[in-house]
Parts: C-alpha cells; sequence; structure tokens
C-alpha cells in the first residue's frame, strides 16, 4: 500500500511532488479512481489523489463556461449543469462498468486528462474540443496555467489541449474551464435492425453527410444489442443501427423525416422518443453493453468507412463482438482473454487498415506485458519523450501509465 | 510602429549570403530561390505593415521533400527559418530577420483527397483557406474555420496561429477541425501526426502543432474536417440604444438555449463607416448593431429569427430588420464584411484582437474610449460577440511617429484591460511580435517557462521563427537556448 496524499490546496500539491521529485519517488495520480484499471499499471510510492480539490469556481450559463476544480465529481458538474437546463456537449463516457471500478464516480479533472468522449463527440467534438483553461502541477513542482476562460484564445502554445488524453503523466491538474452547450429541446432516435456491419456503416455515413446534424450515429452486433436495456431491441436478436437528432421539438420532427426519406433504401425504421432516446444512449454512455467479464476490450480508432473490414479481419484470428461509436469511427471490440490480449494481430490489422489501438480492458498482469497504448513511430517517440521530460523530468507522474519507461 | 525590437542578425550568416543561397538553388532548384532584392522585398512585411525587413533569401518548395531538405541544410549550418504562408499575419508572425531564410509553401497547394464519405479532406499547406471550401461545396460540404483573410490566406497560415472566423461561435477554430497534419522537423524529419481519424493515440501532439506559430516545424500537409452545408442561413440586424442592452440581448440569446452560426457587433463609429461605403441599410441613430444569423431549414430559420427577435424585445431595440431572402441577407452581412476595408478608406488603423467574458462588455467598451481618448485617438469597435472576441480598430496617420506611437501604447493598454477582466491578449491572430512583450501580462514566469520547454523539444536551437511570441529578453538572457534558463 502506498502513502496516499490528500492535498486540499494547490501549494499542498506542490509540497508533495516537490518532495517526491527531490527523492525520485514514483506517483500514482487519481481522481476517484474510477479509471484506475485503464492503461499500464503504475507502481507508485506514493499515491495523490485529487479528490479533495473539488468545487466549481466558476459557472456563466449567458457564456456557456464553468470552471471546476479537479477532482469535482462529474455527476456535482453535470447537476449543475442541467439545473441551467445546460451540459457537456461531448458527452463523456464512463468506462468503469466495463472495467470494474466505481460507477458513476469519474471526477471532471479525469474526463479531460483520459479525453475520453461519448457519442456525441461526432457532432460536437472531443472532450479536448471543449478545454479552455487549466491549471495544473508539473513534475518540477511547478504551479502553471494555460489557457484561460474564453472561447477564443490563442496566447500562446493551446498547452490546455496538449495535457488533455496525457493521463496524468505531464502533470497534475487543479482546475480545468470548458464549454458548455444547453440542453436540447428534445431528442429522438430512429432504428434500423438487422444490417450486417457494411450497410450498418453506409447508412450511418450516409446520414453523416446530411445537414441534419445527427449527434449519435451507433452499430451494434446482435449479440451487443441483447445487453441492452430496452425491452424491444434487447429480445429481437437483431443488429441495431441507432441515429439520434437533438434540436427543439418541431426540428427534430422535420429531421427525423428527412433522414428517413434518405434512408428508406435500408428499409423500415423504428423510432425511439426523448424518453428511450435518453435511456439508450444513457446506457451507451456508461458502456454498459460492454460489461465486466472475462473477455477484453479493444478501443479502435480509424475511418468509418474501413472500420467492418477491419472487424472482419480480426474476425478471421479470434472471436469478436463489437459495438461501433461515431459513425463507425470508433470501435469497442471484445474478445477472448489471451496471455497477448491478441495484441499482435489487432495491431497488424489495424496497421494494414489504417488507425490506432488500444488496450481497455485486462487483468493488470496482461496490461503490464503488453502495448496498452498504440505504439509511436520513432519521430513522435523522440516528441513524447521530449515532451514528457519537459513536464516531468524525473519521470515521478503516473511512470509507466502509458507506455513501458516513460 | 516601432515599439517591438527584433533580435540583431548574425554577421557571420550575412557574410555567407551568397554560399547559402548557391546551395539552397542546388538543393531544389534555382526556380525555388529568390535572391535578388527586389524579389526578398515582397517578403519583408506581412499584413502588420508597420514593421519591415528583408529577409536574407526566400526559397518556394514544391513538395513536403523540398521542405525537409530546406530545412535540414537551415539546422545543420545553424540558419533561421521564417515560415510563411500568404503573410497576412495581422500580429508580424511571418515577418523576417535581415539573417533569415523565408521558406513559403504557396506553391503548395493541391488538394491530395476528399473523402465525402468519411468527412474529410486532405490538403497541401499553401492552398487557400477559402479553396478547401469551394473544393468540397459541388458535394455539400464546406470547411467551417472562416478568418476574415479567408479569400488570400492559406490553411498552413491558419494552423500555425489556430485562426478562426466569424462562425467559429457553432463550429469551433482551426483547432477542432484538423485531425492531422504532416509536419517537418528543422532537422528535417518528417513527421506524421494524426490521421483521417478522430482522436490522438499517444500525446495530443496536433493539439500543441496548431497554433504554435510556425515554432515547432512546418506543416505541408493537413487533414480536415469538412461538414454538411446547411440548407441555408439567414441573419438579423438589431439597433440598439446602448452597449449595454447589446451586450445583454447577446447574453440572452445564448443563454436561451439558442446557438446562432454567428453574432457580429458594430458600434456607433464602425455603424457610420461600414453604411458609408457599403450601403447596407444600417442605422446611423443607434449606439450598437448585432447582426445575428441562424441555419437550418428554412422553417427552422423562421422559427428561431422569431425567436431571437422576441428575446431582443426585451431590451427595447430600435432596429429590428430579420431577413427573409438571400438579396436581403447579402445586404445585412455586406458593411459588416467590407467593415476593415471601409474603414482603411478613411483612416489608417491599428486592428486589435483581444477577448474578454462577454459580462464585461460594457465596462471594457468605456474604458476603451477612455483609453484612446487619452491617446488623443479615435476608436470603432467591430468584433465576433458571440465569443467575446474584440476587434478595436484604432485609427491614426501613419505617417505621425507621435501618432503611430500613441495608438500602439493604446493598443497595449487595451489588450492588458482584456486580461485583467479575465480575457486574453489575443483571441484569433496570434502574439507574434506584436504581443510578444505583453505576454509576461498574461502568463506568470513559470507558465511562460513551460510553454518554453515545450518549444525547445521541437526545436532545440530555436531556429524556427525565433524572437516571436516570447518576450524577447527570456532570449537574450543567454546563447543557450531559452529552455534551459527556464529551468
Amino acid at each position: 500500500m502506498s502513502d496516499l496524499q490528500r492535498p486540499g490546496a494547490d501549494w499542498e500539491l506542490q509540497f508533495v511532488i516537490a518532495g517526491c521529485a527531490e527523492r525520485r519517488l514514483p506517483i500514482e495520480i487519481v481522481g476517484s479512481g474510477s479509471k484506475r484499471a485503464v492503461g499500464r499499471p503504475v507502481d507508485g510510492t506514493v499515491t495523490i489523489t485529487t479528490a479533495s480539490l473539488r468545487g466549481i469556481s466558476l459557472y456563466e450559463p449567458n457564456e456557456l463556461v464553468m470552471s471546476a476544480r479537479a477532482g469535482t465529481p462529474l455527476s456535482q458538474v453535470e447537476a449543475e449543469l442541467a439545473a441551467r437546463g445546460q451540459m457537456l456537449p461531448f458527452e463523456p463516457i464512463d468506462l468503469a462498468p466495463a472495467t470494474g471500478g466505481p460507477q458513476g464516480a469519474q471526477t471532471i479533472g479525469a474526463v479531460f486528462a483520459t479525453n475520453m468522449s461519448g457519442a456525441r463527440r461526432i457532432q460536437y467534438g472531443a472532450a479536448r474540443d471543449h478545454l479552455l483553461g487549466v491549471k495544473g502541477v508539473n513534475g518540477r513542482a511547478e504551479l502553471f496555467q494555460a489557457g484561460g476562460r474564453v472561447m477564443k484564445n490563442v496566447t500562446g502554445y493551446d498547452i490546455s489541449r496538449g495535457l488533455a488524453g496525457s493521463w496524468g503523466t505531464l502533470a497534475v491538474m487543479t482546475e480545468v474551464t470548458f464549454k458548455v452547450i444547453p440542453w436540447p429541446e428534445t431528442a429522438a432516435t430512429i432504428i434500423y435492425l438487422g444490417l450486417p456491419d457494411n450497410l450498418a456503416i453506409e447508412l450511418l455515413s450516409r446520414a453523416m453527410t446530411l445537414p441534419v446534424e445527427v449527434s449519435g450515429a451507433v452499430h451494434l452486433h446482435a449479440s451487443v444489442a441483447a445487453r441492452l436495456n430496452h425491452p424491444g431491441l434487447k429480445s429481437m436478436n437483431k443488429s441495431v443501427t441507432a441515429l439520434r437528432l437533438e434540436n427543439f421539438a418541431s426540428a427534430v420532427v422535420g429531421r427525423k423525416q428527412r433522414l428517413k426519406e434518405a434512408l428508406k433504401v435500408y428499409g423500415k425504421a423504428l423510432e425511439l422518443d426523448h424518453r428511450e432516446t435518453l435511456d439508450f444512449w444513457g446506457e451507451l454512455r456508461r458502456l454498459s453493453v460492454m460489461p465486466n467479464r472475462q473477455t477484453l476490450l479493444w478501443r479502435i480508432l480509424t475511418k468509418p468507412t474501413t472500420a467492418p473490414k477491419l472487424v472482419a479481419a480480426i474476425k478471421r484470428y479470434m472471436p469478436a463482438e463489437a459495438y461501433y461509436d461515431w459513425a463507425g469511427g470508433l470501435i469497442w471490440l471484445e474478445v477472448p482473454a489471451a496471455a497477448d490480449a491478441g495484441t499482435a494481430e489487432i495491431r497488424r490489422v489495424t496497421a494494414i487498415h489504417g488507425g490506432h489501438a488500444m488496450l481497455i480492458r485486462a487483468e493488470p498482469s496482461v496490461r503490464a506485458a503488453v502495448e496498452v497504448f498504440q505504439p509511436l513511430s520513432p519521430p513522435v517517440e523522440r516528441l513524447t519523450r521530449g515532451l514528457k521530460a519537459a513536464f516531468d523530468p524525473e519521470g515521478i507522474l503516473n511512470p509507466g501509465r502509458m507506455y513501458a519507461n516513460l | 510602429m516601432t515599439l517591438a525590437r527584433m533580435p540583431e542578425p548574425d554577421r557571420t550568416v550575412l557574410d555567407r549570403s551568397d554560399a547559402i543561397i548557391k546551395d539552397l538553388e542546388t538543393l531544389i532548384g534555382v526556380d525555388g530561390v529568390i535572391s535578388d532584392e527586389e524579389g526578398r522585398r515582397a517578403f519583408e512585411t506581412d499584413a502588420l505593415t508597420a514593421y519591415r525587413q528583408i529577409p536574407l533569401v526566400v526559397v518556394l518548395p514544391r513538395s513536403t521533400e523540398h521542405v525537409s531538405k530546406v530545412l535540414k541544410y537551415c539546422y545543420e549550418n545553424g540558419l533561421k527559418v521564417v515560415p510563411r504562408g500568404a503573410g497576412t499575419s495581422l500580429c508580424g508572425g511571418a515577418l523576417p530577420t535581415a539573417d533569415s531564410i523565408v521558406i513559403v509553401t504557396s506553391r503548395m497547394n493541391r488538394v491530395i483527397e476528399a473523402d465525402f464519405v468519411n468527412r474529410t479532406i486532405t490538403v497541401e499547406a499553401g492552398i487557400t483557406n477559402l479553396a478547401i471550401t469551394d473544393a468540397v461545396s459541388a458535394e455539400g460540404f464546406f470547411y467551417a474555420p472562416d478568418p476574415s483573410s479567408q479569400l488570400a490566406c492559406t490553411v498552413g497560415g491558419n494552423l500555425a496561429m489556430n485562426s478562426g472566423g466569424a462562425h467559429c461561435l457553432k463550429y469551433g477554430v482551426t483547432t477542432n477541425n484538423v485531425l492531422g497534419v504532416k509536419l517537418v522537423m528543422m532537422d528535417g524529419e518528417i513527421v506524421e501526426i494524426g490521421g483521417p481519424y478522430l482522436d490522438s493515440e499517444g500525446y495530443d501532439f496536433l493539439a500543441l502543432i496548431v497554433g504554435s506559430e510556425g515554432q515547432f516545424g512546418i506543416v505541408t500537409e493537413a487533414t480536415l474536417k469538412i461538414i454538411p452545408k446547411m440548407e441555408a442561413a439567414r441573419p438579423v440586424m438589431l439597433g440598439f440604444n446602448s452597449c449595454e442592452a447589446a451586450g445583454q440581448c447577446v447574453a440572452a440569446i445564448i443563454g436561451s438555449g439558442i446557438i446562432p452560426v454567428a453574432i457580429e457587433y458594430m458600434d456607433r463609429p464602425a455603424i457610420a463607416v461600414c453604411e458609408a461605403f457599403a450601403k447596407a441599410g444600417y442605422p446611423l441613430d443607434v449606439e450598437a448593431l448585432l447582426i445575428v444569423e441562424v441555419e437550418g431549414f428554412e422553417d427552422e430559420i423562421a422559427r428561431l429569427l422569431r425567436d431571437i427577435v422576441e428575446i431582443a424585445r426585451a431590451f427595447d431595440p430600435k432596429v429590428v430588420e430579420a431577413s427573409s431572402s438571400a438579396d436581403q441577407s447579402a445586404r445585412i452581412w455586406k458593411g459588416r464584411k467590407a467593415a476593415f476595408g471601409a474603414m482603411g478608406r478613411i483612416s489608417d488603423y491599428y486592428c486589435m484582437d483581444g477577448t474578454i467574458p462577454l459580462s464585461r462588455l460594457p465596462e471594457v467598451l468605456s474604458r476603451i474610449a477612455q483609453i484612446c481618448a487619452e491617446q488623443r485617438l479615435k476608436v470603432a469597435n467591430v468584433f465576433h460577440a458571440g465569443d467575446g472576441n474584440l476587434h478595436p480598430l484604432i485609427l491614426y496617420n501613419a505617417n505621425d511617429a507621435d501618432e503611430a506611437r500613441r495608438a500602439e501604447l493604446a493598443g497595449a493598454e487595451i489588450l492588458k484591460l482584456c486580461v485583467s477582466v479575465g480575457g486574453c491578449l489575443t483571441g484569433e491572430h496570434g502574439v507574434g511580435i506584436e504581443k510578444r512583450d505583453l505576454m509576461d501580462v498574461q502568463f506568470s514566469p513559470s507558465d511562460l517557462a513551460v510553454q518554453m520547454r515545450i518549444k525547445s523539444v521541437f526545436d532545440p536551437q530555436w531556429l524556427l521563427n525565433r524572437g516571436k511570441v516570447f518576450p524577447l529578453s527570456a532570449l537574450e538572457a543567454s546563447e543557450r537556448p531559452a529552455a534551459d534558463q527556464a529551468a
């Protein structure tokens, strides 16, 4: 059990990191710990949690901006936003149900540190696109800030977005400032059943080229759709291909008609109303269709048109069940447990078709033994090492979390 | 204007200029190198014309390999490099020094691939911003970031400055619309970052490269998001008796849940100048004019414009004109789009680019008027109100050195004011040389040190666009790289 530090102020965090830097003690950084089972395991002598750095420090609904201390639970952020009819545009997903962490516990700092966006990413952009400013402490124990609280800001380098997705290996964020948007007046989903992967992705891609602002475009294998809560969809034993529209009520009605008309060659569409739409996409957001079980879970990014070929190619080597998000651009892939997590095949297939893959769920011993994040090209690896050294020269922040020896 | 100083040129480099020119001609051919004085003079300044310096030599590569060869040569010979697109930078971002090699990407302007199914386009860096939309519009798509100079500016320059435009309120700035780049590092190595997929593997280098003002490498190709074009867009023009009312109206529109594609603001002096030029039918008896544009299908637009007008009623507008036709829309936009040109017809002006939280608008506008009055100068304000990006235009006579100096002083005061109310020094133009010496108003020494160390990761010898972005004192403190200083 490592030494647990729970700083309540920026200066306390600086003090702890300065002490560790001096003695070169490795630190594991956690928010609520909801993603502790994701990435390579960190063997920290010291654990720092941001859980006491909490609270919303600024909220201007009329300017669509909020600042919160990094350890603020996402649930608190979302409740505060919902009370003013607003939300986080990128719909952060919760990896916990799929990886065995505490569900619904993630902190706002971790949302940005891991840059994990949900279905709405396809319309509104990723978590990193909404990050306007950051305060943090780097591995040199320097408190710094980057960005600010205004939407347009090109003053200096964009370090805030540069820190998004760095999994706590460059700095410990203490406060984040981000853009929010209003909740749409209503939402609806249209669903096509029983399409094979290639037709489903063709349909989703076609929908994305229409000016109707689709805010969710997913395809679930039949076996995955059977894990949905929706009684109708669950019992069909068919693949589910779903499109979401969100807008004011009359616009949703009009756009739904246009969409169905354009897609009629793919068959007759089912419809989910506002309430069912919230439930359906809420489930996907919690990744509950990829539940925590004795299988491996991969997250693969590719071109939508490539996705079905990529999954078919992997299936030649191992059984695989897929949930395609982002119109096919993101594949959540469940495969049987294996000592090397199927890494060699999955990376080879991904390399051939284009894209990159991250192992999300596996036993700690597996995650310690294989490359969890996509291996980097030699020049990008050099830049990666350079950036790490610039922020954290002693290599004490989450060492090895993303890449071995980094 | 002469407040910003440039680094002294390296005499030993100037003495070697003939040999350097010969070497470059050997590397990429005689037609890719401009060495005569008249030819070089065309590159002595960008759109911040108050600063001028003829560079040592200008290179116009035709390919990524050319860029790589030239950079490798410069790296091995310790030569400073200034990357340049179309030279539309308003902050002196492409200003050369006497000992620098200017690398111009304008000959690299092809569309490499438009992939409509996957909604991406891959282009060379020298293509103009508008040409990207032109390349995809027949298929019903557009490229969202739309800086005012989009007819001329290159996407390479847009990437360097993370440029925005009127439509960023809904679609975001450049960084939100870029998926991948091909970057040539200072040592000539070609690096691919990102690609035609969403989200990056490993660290988000794309986020750092976009907006790095040409200090990390030279982008030669970019893969960009393209977006289906909405069926139509129409504006409503709203005139108010006070800037407070206009500001509150903007907040109320956004607070109501409507996100327009653009909300543009003009104050009384700007309205007068634009109307005199464009005859757009702007009211001359209001203090503030808003142009609010929404988009969607025709029936949706009608409803949104109705809602906006209803919201505006609470702020007692003197003028309400919702467009109902393409001609009317074009007329309403004509004045705003001509604002900078129209202003230039009556006076030289210094265009500032700070961003503020919208709630501070009234006090900021009144302080801007006060600051300019103290310097005995006039000011007009035109800006993107939806995201608080101000463009005060300080009017002055460029032939009067004292007036020019006062304009620059007033500009600096205005930018400091933006920072003091929670905003920033630049919303879309970049820091360049113009705001370089104000960086410590917004950032602490440790904030700047973090940034300078990142610069050193990409360009350890600080050869790329040296003398920009960071206060010169930090560079001059030692012969060693600035990052070592910061450490």
